[in-house]
């Protein structure tokens, strides 16, 4: 069937690319084509771009590993990077010790678990739900308003959010309305409420985005099964549960592999933005734990040590996941 | 699928489908009006009188009409200058990522290329590594990239992930017309300029759209590097304080107009501010819509 609307994006992106990093492992040793020394003069023009462009990488993304000796040094701008004091693993030592740096870790993990669990849920949900609205018009509309709020920049999604949740706002106003409270919530002063309200912006900002994946990996199914299917007297709950999602399964788990890396770089800007003293011990996040310490308290060394936890984590569990994905099932990133 | 569709038309409809139906369009509406209701509020308040927007109950249509609020986000310090900026940064950000991704990317798509796979690899890594907050931001002082504009354009000047979708849209661009140039004796800045390039305008298309909606979005890199540069202030940042300001209840926003009439609020000029910062993408909206459409579904059918 023709998508009329043809929404495929980061899905066939995340799809495609996993494919691609996964050949180029194995291919790399596979053909030795021979480069006669004429191709390689009428290659002067890319030889001399990509000189280029690894110049740029390695100081842009590169060199910064390097600062990475911070952590390990009593770093001060004076002193430089060649005559600060050694530490050792002093900074880390602290880390570990703190009980703030403890409770971000467990803020930033489990903000990050409950983003990634409600928003895919949620996607692959309203995917198969949007899937059965059979009127294209309709259809459209929604897929257009859906997408909308992903283009919206995290100010603005915080300042509406804020708005809608303040004392006057909708959902207190709707609440009072149905009886169903007699005084305002404070939302933003009640600890408990702040990690569902951030997976609540998550959900609102990205749920049409992250729907366009799956859209497109559900059009892309044998439209004869589902026919088969219904000779067969499936209903359509059987035939989502024995057709649709064992065929969305390779495009769920690539992405969840993809996002797990993000899992703790995911909780900045919307933490920081709605967070205030109230909820502090909530919804600090490892990112914002650097921010304070190495960039207003200007300790660059503990600073660097807890982002240096941060990227070393994010691997690990992107190679688990990947493990654990390659092991259980045939899909895997790399 | 359209077999399937034509015979349940004819087929009687069975209450379960119906009652499906009922509801399937319900939380759709639902799901339409959660997601449009916030942003149309904003809008109403943005045109409402300040102090009256205080009492609550504004919901799509202002009560108490006015443009109060806009004369004086307009007139607001940094308002002008951070448009300025936001603009500026978008349209360059976006030319040079365009130029040097759609390069790199073209590089490593050609099979005879002797670093092929060593370059590839390069790029890969750093999807995955980065050296994190504290030493990026050295390294950006030390190259005094801090307190100047081009923070915003050349640290995010190629990233991996674009580099690679432009990639895998080029390889699957039919070879023989790369083949058909050489043969006539084309080079490979050529055939990257006159033959690749004008193939790849749907991709083009859809990157250039993601890095413009994330340089005008982006707020944080002006904080870090240029916070005390208002020269290179952006919209967005002018926004986030004007949150920030709120919030804690300091509400230094009606300050500026203080001596005239004090019918705003920081909460009206900020639901102002919004829409004034939300405005270009809204109104483009529309048009780009079609772009990451149509270059995305081409980018996914190729195979």
């Amino acid at each position: 069937m023709k998508q009329p609307d043809g929404s495929h994006i980061p899905g066939n992106m995340a799809a495609i690319l996993g494919k691609d990093i996964r050949m180029d492992s194995k291919k790399s040793n596979v053909k030795k084509t021979r480069i006669t020394a004429k191709e390689l003069g009428r290659q002067k023009f890319m030889l001399i771009w990509s000189a280029i462009f690894v110049i740029y990488g390695f100081v842009f993304y590169y060199l910064p590993l390097g600062g990475w000796i911070m952590a390990f040094q009593n770093y001060k701008n004076k002193t430089g990077f060649l005559h600060s004091q050694w530490v050792g693993l002093d900074k880390f030592k602290f880390l570990f010790s703190d009980a703030t740096f403890l409770r971000v870790i467990r803020n930033t993990f489990c903000m990050g678990t409950m983003n990634l669990v409600f928003t895919t849920v949620m996607a692959i949900f309203f995917a198969i739900v949007l899937n059965e609205v059979r009127h294209s018009g309709p259809k459209k509309v929604i897929q257009t308003v859906s997408y909308l709020p992903h283009f919206l920049s995290w100010i603005i999604v915080t300042g509406i959010l804020n708005d809608a949740l303040s004392s006057t706002g909708i959902v207190n106003e709707l609440l009072k309305k149905f009886g169903l409270i007699k005084d305002t919530i404070p939302f933003f002063s009640i600890p408990a409420l702040f990690w569902p309200i951030v997976t609540f912006a998550h959900l609102w900002k990205e749920t049409g985005w992250n729907t366009i994946i799956y859209l497109s990996a559900i059009t892309s199914i044998d439209p004869n099964l589902y026919e088969a299917a219904s000779i067969d007297g499936a209903g359509r709950w059987q035939k989502i549960k024995h057709i649709t999602l064992p065929s969305l399964k390779p495009t769920i788990i690539v992405l969840l592999i993809m996002n797990m890396g993000n899992l703790l770089n995911a909780g900045f800007e919307v933490q920081y933005l709605l967070g205030n003293g109230l909820v502090k011990s909530v919804s600090d996040t490892i990112d914002i734990y650097v921010l304070t310490w190495g960039i207003s308290q200007n300790d660059y060394s503990l600073g660097t040590a807890a982002g240096i936890f941060k990227s070393v984590v994010s691997i690990v569990i992107i190679l688990i996941a990947n493990a654990i994905a390659k092991k259980t099932t045939d899909e895997r990133l790399f | 699928m359209e077999k399937t569709v034509i015979k349940s038309k004819l087929k009687k409809p069975k209450a379960g489908d119906v009652i499906f139906n009922i509801c399937n369009g319900i939380f759709m509406l639902l799901f339409c009006v959660v997601t449009l209701y916030p942003v149309l509020n904003t809008l109403a308040i943005s045109f409402n009188d300040g102090v009256d927007a205080m009492r609550g109950g504004v919901h799509l249509i202002p009560r108490l009409f006015t443009t109060q609020n806009y004369t004086t986000v307009f007139a607001l310090k940094n308002i002008g200058q951070g448009a300025i900026i936001s603009v500026s940064r978008t349209v360059l950000g976006t030319l040079f990522a365009l130029v040097a991704n759609a390069l790199l990317a073209f590089i490593v798509s050609q099979k005879k290329f002797i670093f092929r796979s060593q370059l590839s690899l390069f790029w890969v890594i750093t999807m995955y590594v980065n050296g994190g907050m504290i030493p990026i931001m050295i390294l950006y002082k030390n190259l005094h990239l801090t307190n100047s504009f081009w923070v915003y354009v050349i640290p995010a000047m190629i990233s991996g992930f674009n580099m690679l979708v432009m990639r895998t849209y080029m390889e699957g661009l039919p070879e023989s017309l790369q083949e058909a140039a050489q043969i006539d004796g084309a080079g490979y800045m050529t055939i990257f300029v006159k033959v690749i390039s004008p193939l790849c305008k749907p991709i083009y298309a859809t990157v250039a759209l993601f890095v413009a909606v994330g340089q005008w979005n982006s707020w944080f890199d002006t904080m870090l590097y240029n916070r005390m540069a208002d020269k290179y202030t952006t919209l967005q940042y002018e926004l986030m304080k004007m949150l920030s300001a709120v919030t804690s209840l300091k509400g230094n926003a009606g300050a500026a107009t203080s001596g005239t009439t004090v019918n705003i609020t920081p909460i009206s000029v900020r639901a102002a501010a919004t829409i004034v910062t939300m405005a270009p993408i809204v109104m483009l909206y529309p048009f780009l819509q079609r772009y990451f459409v149509t270059g995305l579904t081409i980018g996914g059918v190729k195979e």
